[in-house]
């Protein structure tokens, strides 16, 4: 049985592990937990957070913890959970034991999108962007069908395969090849846009929005590693494009 | 009319690349408003100025403080609707150029067309920057007076 700081400094890591792997900017992984340890009593925290691991210390007590973070991927609604968990601990409505049992709870279930919903998004993100970057109307049926099929292949690897900036070049290529088909058969006209508007579902743009605000906020390790994952991303849907180039 | 159009389908865009990302339902609606607004913002100030830096400057800005609102509404955190609003403003187009340029040799066109990049995402900092300092002096002033 845990005694009561060993259960504190559980709860306070489980909730910033769950915040990271979610995706969520250094500033409020940190708010959090310290809000969560300062709820449950401890005077004088010591929390130091980067995007791969984190380390809680409780002066007084003689306690200390590290939790490394290996896996990081995109909910935020997982973010958003963690954050009224930790309210609602601070304002006594949960005491220190259910909270780290929702916490335990959230890491197992959270209601996310079906791939179908999520495969119509990608469309609609690909398709309305053409249209508001100026593309043609007639370009649509090419947009969907280079967006959905990227998407497709980008969430199937993702799921079978842990194959980072893998899978990102994979569908950009896939999205290239298909916008290149379908301007050759006639299907549609302005290669760059379909290439353009099919990229935009996979557009880094959790890590690019978390780089500037870490970086800003004076997370400065974090903020430089979530900007060179921006950028490595970018790069391999770059070079997933590039490929095609050759056969114009 | 295309400008209407182009506005409504920034709304649509932002709510689908919040269901990418996995937003809470209940925030999908706030965050194409937040969305639409700042490609709304981005619009008329391409229109008046010609220019595409102020443009992204003023509309970073716009998104973060109706990012701000919507947080405080929702009592979410901030990047749930920041994140989404912003994809529209991603500079995909000189990216795309500076790759392709690249691609075929040409590498003085593609260091402009990257350096193009690079601006404009700083100048979507910038905006953001100033948007996160009304927004953290607004939540000093605003939890004082609660108390």
């Amino acid at each position: 049985m845990l005694n009561k700081n060993e259960m504190i400094v559980d709860t306070v890591l489980l909730a910033g592990k769950i915040m990271i792997e979610s995706g969520s900017d250094m500033t409020r992984v940190h708010d959090t937990m310290e809000r969560i340890a300062r709820s449950a009593g401890v005077v004088d925290p010591r929390i130091f957070e980067t995007t791969t691991g984190i380390v809680m210390s409780i002066p007084t007590k003689k306690t200390a913890e590290v939790q490394p973070v290996l896996s990081r991927s995109i909910d935020l609604e997982k973010v958003a959970r963690v954050n009224a968990i930790s309210r609602a601990f601070a304002n006594k409505e949960l005491s220190l034991k259910e909270t780290h049992e929702n916490l335990q709870a959230l890491t197992l279930a959270v209601p996310v999108f079906s791939f179908r919903s999520q495969l119509l998004a990608a469309i609609v993100v690909g398709c309305t962007l053409s249209i508001m970057y100026g593309g043609y109307w007639g370009d649509l049926g090419a947009t969907a069908l280079a967006s959905g099929l990227g998407f497709t292949i980008y969430s199937k690897i993702n799921r079978h395969f842990r194959f980072r900036f893998g899978s990102e070049f994979i569908a950009a290529f896939t999205i290239a090849v298909t916008a290149l088909l379908c301007v050759r058969s006639g299907f549609g006209k302005s290669l760059d846009m379909i290439i353009i508007a099919g990229l935009m579902p996979l557009v880094p743009g959790v890590p690019i929005t978390n780089a500037v605000r870490d970086l800003l906020a004076g997370h400065i390790l974090s903020g430089i590693a979530r900007g060179i994952e921006a950028l490595l991303v970018a790069a391999a849907l770059g070079t997933g494009v590039a490929v095609i180039f050759r056969y114009l | 009319m295309t400008t209407i159009i182009s506005i409504a389908l920034s709304y649509l865009a932002t709510v689908a690349f919040g269901i990418l990302i996995n937003i809470p339902r209940k925030a999908l609606h706030s965050c194409g408003l937040v969305g639409a607004f700042g490609w709304a913002i981005y619009l008329a100030i391409k229109a008046i100025t010609f220019g595409v830096m102020l443009a992204n400057v003023c509309s970073a800005f716009a998104i973060g403080i109706g990012a701000m609102m919507a947080a405080q509404r929702h009592r979410m955190p901030m990047i749930l609707f920041n994140i989404p609003s912003l994809v529209p403003l991603v500079p995909g187009g000189q990216a795309y150029r500076a790759v392709q340029n690249f691609a075929l040799g040409n590498n003085d066109l593609a260091i402009e067309y990257l350096i193009q990049v690079t601006m404009i995402a700083a100048a979507i900092a910038m905006g953001f920057l100033v948007a996160e300092i009304i927004a953290q002096a607004y939540f000093k002033f605003w939890t004082k007076q609660k108390r």
